[in-house]
C-alpha cells in the first residue's frame, strides 16, 4: 500500500520512495526506506503528517502516493 | 579559493571565517548576535531572497548562513549555505537537541568535510521540559568534536561556547567515506569540496570541472544509519513530548478547527495593518513626513538647479519625479507595510504556525498548480505584489514562479490599492462587497486552474518538516522584520524610480494620453463606464492606489463601482511589479503576463458590467 493510505495513528514502516529527488532529500530528515514512523495526523484530502520522535513532517497528498508503505502497527 | 559564491565579505588579515551552521530554527541567530554584538553587515546573494549576516568576534568574522538540513543544492537557502560553509575555517554548528535525529545529518556531513566544529546543543531547556536525557559527553566523544549544551535564549552555555571555540577540531570522519575522499584528495583543495563531489553536488562539479561520483545515496544511508546509532546510543531517557503544544499543533493542521484559526489569525493581521498602519502610520509618513515636509524641501533645491519649466525639473521633483513621488512612495507608503508584513511573517514563522499554515493550505493551492509554501508570496501580495513577485524565488519549480507570479500580478490586489478600494467599497454594503470579493475569488480559481491544467511540467511537492510550536522571541522577530525590509528597500527603491522615469517619459512625450485615448471607447461600451475612467486605468499603471483614487473622483452608480473596482484589480500591477516580472521571468513571458492582465481586466469587467450595469 502507499502512504496517503495509512491511518492517523498507524505506525508505519517505509518500503520504497519512488521520487528520486524527494528520496534524498527525506533521507536528511530521518525519512528513508527501511525507516519506521508514525502517522500521527491526516489532513482530509490534504498532506498526511509523519512523526519521528519530536520530528514532523508534513507530505502533501500526491507525494504520498508514491511512497510505498507496510503498517507495523495500528493504531489506538 | 571561495569565488564564484556571489558573495563578498571581506575577510581582514589574521581573521579566520567562523561560520555558524544548523538547520532552520536552531537559534543560530541568537548565537550570531551574542557573537557579534551590534556591528552587524548582512548581504544578500543575487537572484535569491538569502541574505547572510556577518559581524566580528575576538579575530573571527562571524558568518551566519540561512538554515539547511544539509549541504547541497537543493534550493537557494542550500547554495548559499553551502558556498559559505565549504569554504569556513572553523564550523560552530548550532544543534537543536529536541531534533537530535534531524540535525545530527548536518553535524556529521560538515565534520565528514574536515572542518574543525565546534556544537552548541541548543534548546535544552525544551530537553529538559520534555523529560528527555541526553549522555552529552557521549556524543561528544562519537562526535569527535566538543559538544557544549546551551538554552542560547537565556544565555545558558553562550560564554561557554565563546570559550571554547579555539578548541574547535576535526571530528571523526566515517571510515567508508574517508576511503571514498581519498580518490579526490589530490584534485581539489579543500576535503569539503570533495565530499561535494562525492555527493553528486553538480554545481561544485561544474565549478570545479571534475566529475561527480554518482554516491550520494550512498553516502546519504551511510550517514543516516551513522546518525540513528548515536541517537540511539546518547539518548538515556526518551521524554513524552510537550502536552499542550501538540495539542496547540494539530488543532492547526485540523482543518475544522485549523480554518477557523487561520480566519481570525489572518482577520487581525489585516485589521492592524489595514487600519492601523495602512491608515494612521501611513498618514503621518507618506502625508505628513513626505508630502508635508519632504516634498517642498526638495522641490526648493532643484529649482534653485533647474527652472521650473524644464524636463530636468519635471524628471527629479514633477509630479512623478525620481525624488519626489518615489521617495514618497517607497518610504511613505511601502515601508510601513513592507516592515508590518514582514513582522507578522516573522512571527508566524518564528513560533512554527506558517508551515502549518503551508501544510493546510496545500490541498487547495495544489489545484493551481502550487503547493502549500505557496502561501508565503500569496500574504506578501496583500502587501506589495513586487515585494511578493520577489519572494516567488522561493517556490521549487519554473512551473510554481510562473503560476504565482501571474496570480499576484493579475488578482491580488495590494495593501496600497486595498486601502482605496476598501474606502470606494464599503460604503455600498455587503451586497456590493460580496459582488467584488468573489469576482475576483473565482478570476483566481479559474486563472490557477487552467494554467494548472496548460502549463507543462510538474509542480513540485510539499515535503516540510514542521517545528515544535514555540513563542517567538520578539527582538528575532524584529530583527528579521528589519533584515528582509532593508533587503527589499535595496532591491525595490531603484525599481520604483526606474518606474517613475519611464512615466515621466510616457507623460512628457504624451504617449500616456494616447495611451488613455485607446482605452477610452472600450471603457465606455464595454465596461459602460464614463470615458474619464480610462484616464484612472492608466495612472494604476504608476500606482496602483493612484489608479483606484482616481475613480473616486467620478461619479458612479454602485454597480458601476464594483465594476470599475474589479477592473482596476484586475489591472497591470503597477510599474515596479512589472519591472521586477521582466527581472525574474524571461522577457516573452513577463511581456504576456502584462498584455494578459490587460484583456483579463478589460474582459472581467466587460462581463461584469454586462450581468450588472
Ligand atoms: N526554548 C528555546 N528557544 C530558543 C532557544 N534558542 C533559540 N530559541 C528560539 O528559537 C527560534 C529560532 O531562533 P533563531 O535564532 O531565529 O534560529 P535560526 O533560524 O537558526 O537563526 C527563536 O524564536 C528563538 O527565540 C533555546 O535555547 N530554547
Ligand atoms: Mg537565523
Amino acid at each position: 500500500m502507499t502512504l496517503d493510505m495509512a491511518k492517523r495513528g498507524q505506525k508505519i514502516y517505509i518500503k520504497k520512495i519512488n521520487d528520486e529527488k524527494i528520496k534524498v532529500q527525506a533521507i536528511r530528515l530521518g525519512i528513508y526506506e527501511g525507516a519506521k514512523v508514525d502517522c500521527s495526523l491526516k489532513i482530509p484530502f490534504g498532506p498526511v503528517i509523519l512523526s519521528n520522535r519530536m520530528q514532523e513532517i508534513a507530505v502533501g497528498r500526491t507525494l504520498a502516493k508514491k511512497i510505498e508503505i507496510d503498517v507495523i502497527k495500528e493504531g489506538a | 579559493m571561495d569565488c564564484c559564491s556571489g558573495i563578498k565579505i571581506d575577510i581582514p588579515k589574521g581573521f579566520k571565517k567562523l561560520v555558524l551552521a544548523g538547520n532552520p530554527n536552531v537559534g543560530k541567530s541568537v548565537f550570531f548576535n551574542a557573537l557579534t554584538g551590534m556591528y552587524v553587515d548582512v548581504s544578500n546573494f543575487p537572484g535569491t531572497t538569502v541574505d547572510v549576516s556577518h559581524g566580528k568576534f575576538e579575530n573571527y568574522v562571524v558568518i551566519d548562513t540561512p538554515g539547511v538540513y544539509g549541504v547541497s543544492s537543493f534550493n537557494d537557502e542550500e547554495r548559499v549555505a553551502r558556498d559559505v560553509i565549504l569554504y569556513g575555517d572553523v564550523i560552530l554548528n548550532v544543534v537543536d537537541a529536541l531534533h537530535l535525529e534531524r540535525d545530527l545529518f548536518l553535524t556529521l556531513q560538515i565534520i565528514d568535510m574536515g572542518k574543525p566544529v565546534i556544537v552548541a546543543l541548543n534548546m535544552m531547556d525544551d530537553v529538559e521540559r520534555n523529560g528527555i536525557k541526553i549522555d552529552i559527553d557521549k556524543l561528544s566523544e562519537l562526535l569527535g568534536v566538543p559538544v557544549i549544551p546551551t538554552v542560547a535564549v537565556k544565555g545558558r552555555g553562550l560564554e561557554e561556547v565563546k570559550n571554547n571555540i579555539k578548541n574547535a577540531k576535526v571530528g571523526n570522519i566515517d571510515n567508508k567515506i574517508k576511503e571514498y575522499l581519498e580518490e579526490y584528495k589530490n584534485k581539489v583543495e579543500h576535503q569539503s569540496e570533495a565530499l561535494m563531489l562525492l555527493e553528486d553536488d553538480d554545481a561544485i562539479s561544474e565549478r570545479l570541472n571534475i566529475k561527480t561520483s554518482g554516491k550520494r545515496e550512498e553516502i546519504y544511508r551511510l550517514r543516516r544509519e551513522r546518525v540513528d546509532k548515536i541517537v540511539e546510543s546518547v539518548i538515556i531517557k526518551e521524554g513524552k513530548g510537550n502536552r499542550l503544544r501538540q495539542k496547540i499543533s494539530s488543532m492547526t493542521l485540523n482543518p475544522i478547527t485549523g480554518i477557523p484559526i487561520l480566519v481570525v489569525v489572518l482577520y487581525l493581521v489585516f485589521k492592524v495593518i489595514g487600519v492601523w498602519v495602512a491608515g494612521d502610520v501611513v498618514g503621518v509618513t507618506e502625508e505628513t513626513i513626505m508630502v508635508g515636509y519632504y516634498e517642498p524641501f526638495i522641490r526648493n533645491i532643484i529649482l534653485k538647479i533647474f527652472n521650473q519649466n524644464t524636463f530636468m525639473y519635471r524628471l527629479l521633483a514633477g509630479e512623478f519625479g525620481i525624488l519626489t513621488l518615489t521617495p514618497t512612495y517607497v518610504i511613505g507608503l511601502l515601508t510601513p507595510l513592507v516592515i508590518a508584513f514582514y513582522f507578522f511573517m516573522s512571527l508566524m514563522e518564528d513560533s512554527g504556525y506558517l508551515p502549518r499554515i503551508a501544510a493546510l493550505v496545500d490541498r487547495v493551492l495544489s489545484f493551481f498548480g502550487l503547493n502549500g509554501r505557496a502561501i508565503i508570496p500569496i500574504i506578501l501580495g496583500f502587501g506589495c505584489i513586487t515585494m511578493a513577485t520577489i519572494t516567488t524565488r522561493l517556490l521549487g519549480t519554473k512551473r510554481e514562479k510562473i503560476i504565482a507570479t501571474i496570480l499576484l500580478g493579475f488578482t491580488i490586489p495590494c495593501s496600497a490599492q486595498l486601502g482605496v478600494i476598501a474606502g470606494m467599497i464599503a460604503p455600498l454594503g455587503t451586497k456590493y462587497i460580496l459582488i467584488y470579493a468573489f469576482t475576483i475569488l473565482i478570476v483566481f480559481a479559474l486563472t490557477g486552474t487552467i494554467l494548472n491544467k496548460t502549463l507543462p511540467g510538474e509542480s513540485s511537492e510539499l515535503f516540510i518538516d514542521l517545528p515544535p510550536m514555540r513563542l517567538p522571541k520578539i527582538s528575532n522577530v524584529l530583527k528579521k522584520t528589519w533584515t528582509k525590509t532593508i533587503m527589499f528597500l535595496k532591491e525595490a527603491t531603484p525599481l520604483f524610480a526606474l518606474g517613475a522615469l519611464i512615466i515621466t517619459l510616457l507623460e512628457e512625450t504624451k504617449i500616456i494620453y494616447k495611451i488613455q485615448d485607446v482605452f477610452k471607447p472600450i471603457t465606455e461600451s464595454l465596461l459602460r463606464l464614463p470615458k474619464e475612467a480610462a484616464n484612472a486605468f492608466i495612472m494604476g499603471i504608476i500606482r496602483r492606489d493612484f489608479g483606484a483614487a482616481g475613480l473616486t473622483e467620478l461619479s458612479l452608480t454602485p454597480e458601476q463601482t464594483v465594476v470599475a473596482l474589479v477592473t482596476i484589480t484586475l489591472f497591470v500591477p503597477c510599474i515596479a511589479s512589472i519591472i521586477v516580472i521582466f527581472k525574474e521571468r524571461s522577457k516573452k513571458e513577463a511581456a504576456l503576463i502584462w498584455l494578459g492582465s490587460f484583456v483579463l481586466a478589460f474582459l472581467v469587467g466587460g462581463v461584469l458590467a454586462f450581468l450588472i450595469v
